[in-house]
């Protein structure tokens, strides 16, 4: 084991995909021998060579289109994108042609060996620009699959199955947590299930869901309730494509109680798709309406980003008041 | 002159502005439009047996077009996309490639994929959507796509395509395979903003592609000229980006087989990116949806008609004695016969069955996609008439 903040987990995931395939490539905009804004990919050129770590030029539609071409023949295609926020022009890229490679060739061709590695999210003073939580988009579009860590451990573990899964996979890294959230994390290479929602805290009461880095505010939610005796089972979804449904469900049935909390705005999140599917399994079971504690429907804003940001006095008041229903 | 020597530049005291005119880019044709090599031109590099497979496909694709265009008018097909006119662009190109060559295509390269070895059934199979359709009756028609003849398969989208070549010949460089990776597009693709990411990460990472620009002069209604741009067409923009560049007649296959000859050894020899631009004109309409006289004249393609590439192609192969004209009829003629047989053929099969509707979508269909397609199934049981193609054919599959 040893002691990794989560970007270097991340560098570490990149390193040992690098290390046992020699078909992984990793590049975006600055991630070449500077190592990326975030230094996620520092390093990697000095050992690998910038044949397989590189800079791309400053398009973010091209860096999509390539990876998908890179992905197409082969290879193990690892693009980041500097920022979440600027995703957009390799909309097009990312959901009609990643999603849809395999399916509308019938599977002559496949993109699986894509990953699309992006930091998103806020609490960093990043305004409209810079702390956007975009993953609804994708989760709208079949033929992805979306992962979001939550700390250093999960981060290496997902990646490194992002990298290998037979899908393309957007990862999106929490930015706020990449040096904040500290860990141990073993050295070896070991993969972590895609699709299989992590039980963080188990409890009676309330079932608490978040996924990326809302789990270590749902969890500080919970302390806080746990002071008024309320048991809550704290769960990380993990990946919201494919979801967990099963295991919320379970949760749901045995705690008859849900809170779901994200970053980006209420209106059309994931946490709706989660609330509208958990009231078909579980209509019998819940004591409470499911509660969705998110982002307001305005741009992220910046002077008022801590009114705004989704902390855990957010959703301590959503589980009270769930309680108390 | 003095030289600024950060930049590398020459440095000017007086101020001038660069136009058009400062780049124009001539155009090969080896091929007069009368089917004689112009004075001075040499023949590319092209035995009997690859120019009649050359002028056979194109024959070939003829016939297809035409035919496929009446099915659709008929009611047989939903849509379909001719190639006529261009089809000496994208099967003279195809042609001096490798087999092992990637091909990226837009739409309307079925030329390229008939050289490569696409059978007539596995055409018709695509048209028709049935059950034998390589990619599952899934896409519009003409949406071809085949693993095993190294053809991309297509996607409406325009111009996505470009920087995915771009990326496809990144891993076929770093694998040291000795091949490439051609992408066509049109004049109107080129307007898209993946052109330029494409041909520039290209340029930067110098990887083995040719890109093949078929400028046919309109992007469904809209004029290249004047409305698509106002600049000396695509082939400039390969300047600016630092690629190898030429401009060839497109309905001259000898110049196109030259120039993508001469193009491939740079691309596979020497890792340069290449592009093309062959200058054409789409005879038919952009596709069966739209009818060219509601924006050009009759006049107009009666001009473009006169260059047809098939004639030019045919005096010059019975110029050089490995084709008679009695012998071109008769070849086609026994094509024709074979598309309409296929063609009765392939509309009899069924549709594929329900079950493929979920796969494919991941490598292994999830749980929640396996029961959306339960509850599918039982709704269509319940409604068989409102469902004909699926509903017979339930309880008979897997």
């Amino acid at each position: 084991m040893a002691k990794m903040n989560l970007l270097q987990a991340i560098n570490n995931a990149l390193d040992i995909a690098m290390t046992n395939h020699r078909n992984v490539y990793s590049f975006g905009e600055d991630t070449g021998a500077f190592g990326g804004v975030f230094r996620a990919t520092s390093g990697l050129t000095a050992k690998y060579g910038r044949e397989r770590n590189f800079n791309t030029p400053l398009v973010e539609q091209g860096i999509l289109g390539f990876a998908n071409g890179l992905a197409s023949q082969g290879s193990y295609a690892v693009a980041e994108i500097q920022f979440s926020d600027y995703i957009f022009p390799a909309f097009d890229q990312i959901v009609n042609e990643s999603a849809k490679f395999r399916y509308r060739s019938g599977n002559e061709f496949n993109v699986g060996g894509l990953t699309i590695r992006t930091p998103y999210g806020g609490g960093i003073a990043g305004g409209h620009y810079h702390s956007q939580s975009p993953e609804a988009y994708f989760a709208h579009t079949p033929g992805l699959k979306i992962v979001l860590p939550r700390n250093p451990y999960m981060a290496k573990g997902l990646l490194l199955s992002s990298i290998f899964d037979p899908n393309p996979v957007l990862f999106m890294e929490p930015k706020r947590l990449y040096r904040a959230s500290v860990g141990e994390v073993p050295e070896q290479e070991y993969r972590l299930e895609i699709g299989k929602a992590d039980i963080v805290k188990a409890g009676k009461d309330i079932t608490v869901l978040a996924w990326g880095a809302q789990v270590e505010i749902a969890e500080k939610a919970a302390e806080l309730a746990s002071q008024d005796g309320i048991d809550c089972e704290v769960i990380d979804l993990v990946s919201i494509l494919p979801w967990d449904i099963d295991t919320i469900a379970a949760s749901v049935q045995k705690t008859g109680r849900l809170v779901v909390t994200q970053e980006a705005p209420l209106t059309n999140g994931f946490a709706s798709e989660i609330a509208a599917s958990i009231q078909e399994r579980c209509f019998l079971y819940l004591e409470s309406p499911i509660a969705r504690v998110c982002g307001l429907d305005t741009p992220y804003p910046l002077c008022h980003e801590k009114e705004y940001f989704v902390d855990h006095l957010k959703v301590y008041e959503a589980i009270k008041a769930s309680m108390s229903y | 002159m003095a030289k600024d020597t950060k930049h590398q530049l020459d440095i000017v005291s007086k101020a001038s502005f660069l136009d058009a005119s400062a780049l124009t880019i001539p155009m090969l044709q080896i091929l007069k439009e009368d089917g004689t090599l112009h004075k001075g031109a040499e023949a590319p590099d092209l035995d009997q047996a690859t120019a009649l497979k050359i002028f056979h496909t194109m024959q070939f694709i003829r016939i297809l077009d035409e035919r496929m265009i009446a099915a659709q008018r008929q009611g047989r097909i939903s849509f379909y996309l001719s190639s006529l006119g261009e089809e000496a662009a994208s099967i003279g190109s195809a042609a001096a490639l490798d087999s092992a060559d990637m091909i990226m295509g837009q739409y309307r390269e079925q030329g390229a994929l008939a050289y490569r070895g696409f059978t007539i059934e596995e055409f018709m199979n695509q048209l028709f959507s049935n059950e034998r359709d390589l990619g599952k009756g899934r896409q519009m028609p003409v949406h071809y796509g085949c693993a095993r003849l190294n053809f991309m398969t297509i996607a409406s989208p325009l111009a996505t395509q470009i920087p995915q070549a771009t990326g496809y010949a990144y891993g076929q460089k770093m694998d040291q395979s000795g091949t490439c990776t051609i992408c066509y597009f049109g004049e109107g693709a080129a307007s898209e903003g993946d052109f330029h990411a494409g041909l520039n990460m290209a340029a930067v990472f110098k990887v083995p592609v040719i890109f093949f620009c078929r400028n046919n002069g309109y992007a469904i209604s809209t004029p290249s000229q004047g409305e698509q741009y106002v600049g000396d067409g695509i082939a400039p923009r390969g300047v600016a980006y630092g690629m190898k560049t030429i401009r060839v007649d497109g309905n001259d296959v000898l110049a196109v087989y030259h120039a993508t000859q001469l193009a491939r050894k740079l691309a596979v020899e020497h890792n340069e990116p290449v592009l093309i631009e062959g200058m054409s004109y789409r005879l038919a309409g952009h596709s069966t949806s739209d009818d060219p006289s509601g924006y050009r004249s009759r006049d107009e393609e009666a001009g473009w008609r006169s260059k047809d590439p098939l004639e030019r192609f045919q005096k010059w192969l019975v110029s050089q004695g490995w084709l008679s004209n009695d012998e071109a009829v008769s070849h086609y003629a026994e094509q024709k016969a074979m598309v309409l047989e296929a063609l009765k053929a392939a509309e009899t099969i069924a549709v594929p069955p329900i079950d493929e509707l979920i796969e494919d979508v991941y490598d292994t269909p999830p749980a929640q996609l396996q029961q959306q397609l339960q509850q599918l199934k039982a709704h269509i049981r319940k409604y068989p008439e409102a469902y004909p193609k699926t509903a017979s054919r339930l309880d008979q599959e897997r």
